[in-house]
């Protein structure tokens, strides 16, 4: 195996409560290396808290055990943090069709300038005219929304 | 003192500033005043105690003596503590959590902003994770404490009265001894008599516009950087230790 077959490899594990999104799209991998013909793995936390870290842990084991790899290592570090800007376009694409919003890329518009919540787009029926509810959602990573046309409650993953 | 002492102890008070107000935090689980407040109040737990494992862990190195995350988190005295006074007060209802929160994240967010630049490099990365964050937190309970002091009659008398009362433990915030000496010298940490008037003017500003009054500066506690804690403090641990005390070493 070399490192692209690793990295193919390790795009097999989702995310543990986003199950559409692979670890490797959300830019948790940092790193995916052979040290001495074994896979050394860096991964970062999303957030400080984020509980989900350690299952992410035991199932990249779970594959390179699966892939025949006895040795192996998976380690963390906190530098540089991760920000949402890591999440690739196939990762925003599969966060859309999952109903959850990917986080805004644009700054440029005035409610963000201003400091008030980002203008975001219903996953749903793509209207712009959507509302915060709460900065904190079903998990560390998203707040939630709501759409003021469709009225369907919406997840949204926020920019950090 | 040796900057190694200096710095486990500098770590130790940031890690249970975490863990304790994370833990006073959690209680409000299943019994927010509506469900999307629930939910972010135990978010802004959860992102403390994840800051807390982060210097628990790296006070354990600089250590040197093998202590874990877990031992330091549950394996201690109250003496040993050295949280914030504040961070250990009561939720009381939901204006005094909220005035409590806003106070104590108007003072993380400064004291994290310059960790971020700290010369110690775990120190750093900790608080550039930590920092973006804190910074969700300090916009909730700013909202919060606009929207309390902005609010009902009854809801300004209430959180007026909190702030009032909350007023004589931010003194104990700033107080700085000689391990704080050694970390400003060092450039690991800033010194807090610089954070001081930033703070001071970002509440003043927030509470005049929710259209409350500053309290008025008077006896200030102090006594948590050696240890000295309010009685809350027993309390706490006593839950907080609990399954540590009654079944030592256990693991889930």
């Amino acid at each position: 195996m070399n490192e692209e077959e690793l990295w193919n490899l390790l795009d097999e594990v989702m995310d543990p409560e986003i199950p559409v999104l692979s670890l490797v799209d959300l830019g948790v991998i940092r790193e995916a290396k052979f040290v001495n013909g074994n896979p050394q793995i860096t991964i970062t936390p999303t957030y400080s808290g984020c509980p989900a870290m350690k299952i992410m842990e035991e199932d990249i084991e779970a594959v390179l055990q699966g892939s025949g790899f006895d040795e192996y290592e998976v380690k963390t570090v906190l530098s540089p943090a991760w920000t949402t800007d890591w999440i690739t376009e196939k990762g925003r694409k599969a966060l859309h069709d999952y109903g959850i919003a990917p986080p805004e890329q644009t700054t440029s518009d005035k409610n963000a300038l201003l400091g008030h919540p980002k203008e975001v787009t219903c996953p749903h029926c793509r209207s712009r005219q959507t509302k915060m509810l709460s900065q904190f959602g079903s998990t560390p990573c998203k707040a939630l929304y709501q759409c003021n046309d469709c009225k369907e409650p919406f997840d949204y993953f926020k920019c950090i | 003192m040796e900057q190694k002492e200096a710095l486990f102890n500098y770590l130790l008070r940031l890690g249970d500033n975490a863990a304790i107000l994370g833990h006073k935090l959690s209680e409000w689980c299943g019994h927010g005043p509506e469900l999307e407040e629930d939910i972010a109040v135990i978010n802004t737990a959860l992102d403390l105690l994840g800051h807390a494992r982060s210097l628990y862990m790296y006070a354990g190195e600089v250590e040197g003596k093998g202590r874990t995350e877990d031992d330091l988190a549950f394996l201690r005295i109250e003496r040993e503590y050295r949280n914030a006074l504040i961070c250990e007060l009561p939720n009381g209802h939901y204006g005094d959590t909220i005035a409590r929160q806003f106070l104590f994240d108007q003072f993380n967010y400064l004291l994290f902003s310059e960790l971020v630049n700290s010369k110690d490099e775990t120190v750093a990365a900790i608080a550039a994770k930590a920092i973006k964050e804190i910074r969700y937190h300090l916009r909730r309970s700013m909202e919060w404490t606009l929207r309390l002091g902005d609010g009902t009659e009854e809801s300004h008398k209430k959180i007026q009265e909190s702030f009032n009362d909350l007023w004589s433990y931010t003194g104990d915030l700033f107080v700085e001894d000689e391990s704080d000496a050694v970390i400003v010298a060092a450039g690991i940490g800033p010194d807090l008599n610089t954070i001081l008037p930033i703070w001071r003017e970002n509440v003043k500003a927030v509470l005049a516009e929710a259209t409350l009054e500053m309290p008025e500066d008077g006896w200030m506690h102090s006594g948590s950087k050696s240890g000295r804690h309010t009685e809350h403090m027993g309390h706490i641990l006593s839950e907080l230790q609990y399954m540590q005390r009654a079944y030592p070493g256990c693991e889930w």
